[in-house]
């Protein structure tokens, strides 16, 4: 039997929580450390050369093993920070693994962005060429596909024009463009289709199968277009904190992931990322959207939403407020909020209470939405917990009723009201 | 087929040679880009190379020369001075532009893979075409003051700029590396170029120094300025001596530059 083209084995990638909260440090820092406490600095030394010290470790991945064949197009999917795009910089070499072993029978191309290593100055011709070369195309190769790249592009015209005048629409699909023309035998994409607009989007994805279809190409695709995956891949790995929580058929796979992602997890490990930017001073305990009284995060349009929050005070709080906003997924734009007092307005310390939030059927139209719950006093003035996508609220998914197409368009419901009025002759 | 085996690695080895030389259109590209965008919207464009350095040599020759009266090893003042100034920016352009290639360029790092090597050596090429177009008003002073190079000193050239090289890429790779975790370089080798300038001897021979000279030539620069100036206008007799023990340091710094930014390079994408 023929190898496979991907090998993965035991792969892990370890993060110091200290080197990745400040970035850089400034030479200055480590040495004003030294000269005010020079003992307690070669202490600290020591420990780390003996291996005491505790670091603030994070493994963003751990225990990956996996194997592709040639020709297969496997989707990664997973929730945010679940690892998918450290999987994808390991595979294509931009970070090491701290462990395991990778095995590529191939040459590799990753796309992990479109336009890395565009240059405004330079023209729309100048940058295919030095864009091509970065993504490890040869002088030749771009040569010859030259034509199609611009073609596909659309932007003939401005060819010689530097690209800081082309629009964003331009600039992407050119990018695009001469990302889709390398020809790899792995190729891996993370999440690009996230831009541009609509029609491009499909043309996009159009290119990708043509290339997954026609040529028996290697791909790994991470995305968060269900949509995408669902059309491109047979197969998907899907990610969970930092492991492989199952491999296999796409429709399977996506079908754990909905049930994985769709259980909010307030547990204390997001409480710390909560506390960092909110006082705590009342805490959310619990939330869960309800249908039929069991927790679930998908409705149809014509079905009424419920939330329902367990909250607990750490401290006495007077004036105490509820707020809510629903987000776009892509953009982070929100598309309507509201806030309101609970009924139990001083709290306190130690007090536990809840209470339940109902928006009426056919507020939204079909669509993902992000959520957004925070508990503030009334002039929303002092947050005291914030709850959102980053700590781990499922996206809400309201599904389509197909009874009229066009109740399937749109982002909510206008309210309004119908009078016949007299025309004056 | 290519076969691509990624592990947790950490030295140098051949494969990094082998890989360099894989990506060597890679490394034009990013030369030709870095020129190309550095005189766009200018409008005298690639003269800027020539006009900085023969400024620099007017101001020296007037102040230096003229009115502070320097000794120039019997040779006239400008044509002395131009040759020190053309070595010596190329020295100190290559090693500002190496140490920031990497912070510069942050966004293709965390993005793609190439062998990190390339970025700042590319910058040092891009500095030696600078050298090269402003080597043309040396070419041109020489035949002014009338100078012939003495022909055995033609071959010297090319292993003082190879010297010059490895020195510019070692430190430039050292430097680079540390910018990207402590990015105080970038505010302390402004200042510490401008020192070298006067310990090396670019507006001053080094027989200036007279039993002391030794001491300038702990600097490699020295050695390769001097030597300049003894192949191309016979200033003094060719120190092989002196060319030797800059040709070793310059390795050595060469060596350690790179050995230093392999063992540091997988952090690169997760620091910068």
């Amino acid at each position: 039997m023929k190898k496979p083209i991907i090998e993965v084995r035991g792969v892990g990638k370890k993060y110091d929580i200290r080197h990745m909260r400040g970035g850089y440090i400034a030479l200055r820092d480590v040495v004003m450390n030294v000269i005010k406490s020079p003992f307690s600095f070669l202490k600290s030394k020591a420990k780390q050369v003996v291996g005491l010290e505790k670091k603030e470790e994070f493994w963003a991945l751990k225990d990956i093993s996996f194997e592709v064949n040639k020709g297969e197009v496997v989707g990664i999917i997973g929730a945010n920070g679940a690892g998918k795009s450290t999987l994808l910089k390991i595979l294509s070499q931009i970070t090491p693994p701290t462990e395991g072993e990778i095995i590529l029978r191939g040459r590799v191309g990753s796309l992990l962005e479109v336009g890395t290593g565009f240059h405004p100055e330079l023209s729309g011709r100048e940058n295919i060429f030095l864009n091509g070369a970065i993504l490890g195309m040869k002088r030749r190769e771009i040569e010859e596909k030259f034509d199609q790249i611009v073609k596909f592009a659309g932007i003939e015209k401005f060819l010689d024009t530097p690209v800081k005048y082309y629009s964003s629409g331009m600039y992407v699909r050119l990018a695009f463009s001469v990302a889709a023309h390398m020809e790899p035998d792995i190729l891996l994409v993370d999440e690009v289709l996230a831009v541009g607009d609509a029609e491009f989007q499909k043309k996009c994805l159009g290119k990708m199968n043509e290339i997954t279809q026609t040529e028996g190409r290697t791909i790994l695709f991470v995305s968060h277009n269900m949509a995408a995956i669902r059309s491109l891949c047979k197969k998907c790995i899907l990610l969970n904190k930092g492991k492989i929580e199952i491999m296999g058929e796409t429709e399977k796979v996506t079908a754990i992931y909905r049930t994985l992602s769709k259980v909010a997890d307030l547990e204390t490990t997001s409480l710390h990322d909560r506390l960092r930017r909110t006082s705590g001073d009342v805490q959310f305990q619990g939330v869960k959207a309800l249908k039929d009284s069991e927790e679930c995060w998908e409705f149809k349009q014509d079905e009424k939403l419920e939330f329902h929050f367990a909250c607990k005070a750490t401290k006495n709080v007077e004036n105490l407020s509820f707020f809510m906003a629903f987000l776009e997924p892509e953009t982070g734009k929100i598309i309507g909020n509201s806030w309101g007092d609970i009924k139990k307005e001083n709290v306190h310390a130690g007090e536990q209470f809840s209470f339940s939030v109902n928006i009426p059927p056919k507020t939204f139209r079909p669509t993902q939405l992000l959520l957004y719950f925070a508990l503030t006093n009334k002039e929303r003035t002092k947050w005291y917990d914030v709850i959102d996508a980053n700590v781990g609220l499922p996206i809400l998914d309201i599904m389509p009723t197909n009874i009229e197409p066009n109740e399937n368009e749109g982002l909510f419901v206008v309210p309004f009201t119908l009078e016949s009025t007299k025309r004056n002759k | 087929m290519e076969t691509t085996v990624i592990g947790p690695r950490k030295t140098f080895s051949l494969k990094d040679i082998k890989e360099l030389w894989q990506y060597r259109e890679l490394l034009y590209f990013f030369t030709w880009k870095d020129l190309k965008v550095r005189y766009k919207q200018t409008t005298i464009g690639i003269l800027w190379a020539i006009l900085q350095p023969f400024i620099t040599m007017v101001v020296f020759t007037i102040f230096f020369g003229k009115l502070a009266g320097l000794p120039s090893d019997g040779v006239p003042y400008p044509i002395f001075v131009y040759t020190g100034l053309l070595f010596w920016q190329f020295f100190s352009g290559a090693l500002s532009e190496t140490s920031s290639s990497l912070t510069g360029n942050q966004s293709i790092i965390t993005k793609v893979y190439f062998p990190r090597l390339i970025l700042p050596i590319s910058s040092v090429i891009t500095k030696f075409i600078d050298f090269l177009v402003a080597s043309i008003i040396l070419v041109a002073m020489m035949i002014y003051y009338g100078y012939t190079p003495y022909l055995g000193g033609l071959f010297i050239i090319p292993l003082l700029l190879l010297i010059t090289f490895m020195a510019s890429v070692g430190l430039g790779l050292f430097l680079s590396a540390i910018n990207v975790k402590y990015r105080d370089v970038r505010y302390a080798l402004p200042f510490f170029i401008q020192i070298l300038l006067f310990l090396t001897p670019v507006i001053y021979p080094a027989s200036i120094a007279g039993k002391y000279s030794w001491f300038l030539a702990l600097n490699p620069m020295t050695g390769v300025i001097q030597s300049a100036r003894a192949a191309l206008l016979g200033s003094t007799p060719i120190n092989w001596f002196l060319i030797g023990i800059s040709a070793i340091a310059c390795f050595i710094m060469l060596l350690i530059g790179i050995v230093y930014f392999k063992k540091v390079e997988r952090y690169f994408a997760d620091v910068i």
